[in-house]
């Protein structure tokens, strides 16, 4: 790496936005050359600053107000008996949807709680610190690193050139099992991809559901359950799974 | 993902969930606003105009995070209404500058700190603000409003490495009129 690409690269790295190759390759880079090591010094001097000076702005009042009150009025709010009125709908069709729900929620309890499983080990992961356990942008590391840990070796693709970066892997829990958390990179966004064992299950197409503003695309094959988390949009995290499925069909 | 324009509602849940989701966002707008265009009175009428066009395309909004899609919008209002006239160029804001309670009111500073921290503070935004329009909005956009490059990238409608390179730019010219600044005697 030279000094032209350093003097870019490193505000990427400030910003945490560069990759894990890229920030090694800067890193030694910066270790041996003075003057850039001098101009990232200065920048996160500038950044601190910028902090703390307390650059934003704060809306006044009045604005939040003027625009509370151009917001269309909903029809609920004309008057107070159509208030009530609007609650009274509102009421019934609570009622309705919660009846809903409850069908819903008795006949896909199961898959619910472990969507919730799911979408609460991705939160983990990025809360916790704690998001790989293997580090590595190769399948040929992080798949044999599972041996030992997992009765199957989970499947893991390299889809760098398709735009998701492997970053590692991780040893979780849903459901009070041991599984296997394949951790990729999509620009800042992280995704999940649990696999569990389920051995004699039959394959099943992948589906997309959304939990807390998460999505999660879930399927099975060759006795395995996998679910994709991730707060990226759905589209993606489907094209995601798509080019997961066939990386391991070739 | 999040229920897109919840055309399922009624008008009144379509409001109320639109405030729920977009005015919690703003006064990361408005403080967009005020950067790019440098004068409170305008940065009120165009974060305004944002919220009533924002509402108007709430149906077409397809969830994801909601702070990226407003900029986007109010950047747009900007370009409109002010493109023409040198708004986003030039034009020296600060006499109304009390008009804004700023942040470092919040600090616990004794009142000889706070008039330093004022002074960066009001050195820093007049720096920024004389920072030419498209590295003045990736420097707001990410070291104030905090939003990722790829946010940053959807709301200016560029590459992420436009976004980076502008961002390196920005920084640099920052830092090249702080340091002058402080030469003045002007900064701490």
């Amino acid at each position: 790496m030279n000094c032209d690409e350093a003097s870019i690269l490193m505000h990427a790295l400030i910003d945490g936005e560069l990759d894990a190759g890229h920030a090694r390759e800067l890193e030694t880079h910066i270790a041996t050359c003075a003057g850039c090591a001098a101009r990232l010094r200065e920048f996160h001097e500038l950044r601190k600053m910028m902090t703390l000076a307390g650059l934003r702005y704060t809306a006044p009042v009045t604005l939040r107000a003027s625009i509370e009150g151009k917001l269309p009025a909903p029809p609920a709010a004309a008057s107070r008996r159509s208030v009530i009125k609007g609650f009274a709908a509102g009421a019934a069709l609570s009622a309705i949807a919660a009846s809903g729900l409850l069908v819903m929620v008795a006949r896909r309890d199961d898959d619910r709680r472990v969507l919730g499983e799911v979408v609460s080990a991705h939160l983990r992961s990025l809360q916790a610190q704690h998001l790989t356990d293997v580090v590595s942008t190769d399948r040929h590391t992080v798949k044999p690193w599972f041996n030992g840990r997992l009765d199957v070796a989970p499947p893991v693709a390299e889809l760098t050139a398709q735009g998701f970066t492997l970053l590692g892997g991780r040893l979780d829990y849903v459901d009070a099992k041991p599984v296997a958390a394949i951790v990729y990179r999509r620009r800042v966004h992280i995704i999940n991809l649990f696999c569990a064992p389920a051995p004699g299950s039959a394959n099943s197409k992948a589906t997309m559901e959304s939990l807390h503003g998460f999505n999660v695309r879930r399927w099975s094959e060759n006795g395995l359950n996998l679910w994709a988390v991730s707060d990226i949009n759905a589209d993606e995290l489907m094209e995601f799974g798509e080019k997961f499925e066939a990386a391991l069909k070739q | 993902m999040m229920a897109g324009g919840a055309s399922d509602l009624s008008d009144g849940g379509r409001a109320e969930r639109f405030k729920a989701l977009a005015l919690p966002h703003l006064d990361d707008v408005y403080t967009l606003a005020r950067y790019l265009l440098r004068s409170a009175s305008d940065a009120d009428d165009a974060v305004q105009e944002c919220y009533l066009r924002a509402f108007r395309h709430f149906d077409t909004f397809r969830g994801g995070p909601v702070k990226p899609w407003l900029m986007a919008i109010l950047r747009n209002v900007c370009h409109a209404a002010y493109a023409g006239s040198a708004r986003l160029v030039f034009t020296a804001d600060g006499a109304d500058e009390s008009q804004a309670a700023p942040i470092w009111r919040e600090h616990g500073d004794t009142p000889e700190q706070a008039l330093l921290r004022r002074n960066d503070s009001d050195t820093m935004r007049r720096l920024i603000g004389e920072l030419p329009a498209e590295f003045r909005e990736v420097i707001v956009l990410r070291e104030i409003n905090d939003l990722s490059y790829r946010d940053i990238a959807t709301v200016i409608e560029a590459p992420i490495g436009t976004v980076m390179s502008r961002l390196a730019r920005a920084r640099g010219l920052l830092r090249e009129a702080w340091m002058a600044a402080e030469g003045d005697g002007e900064a701490p």
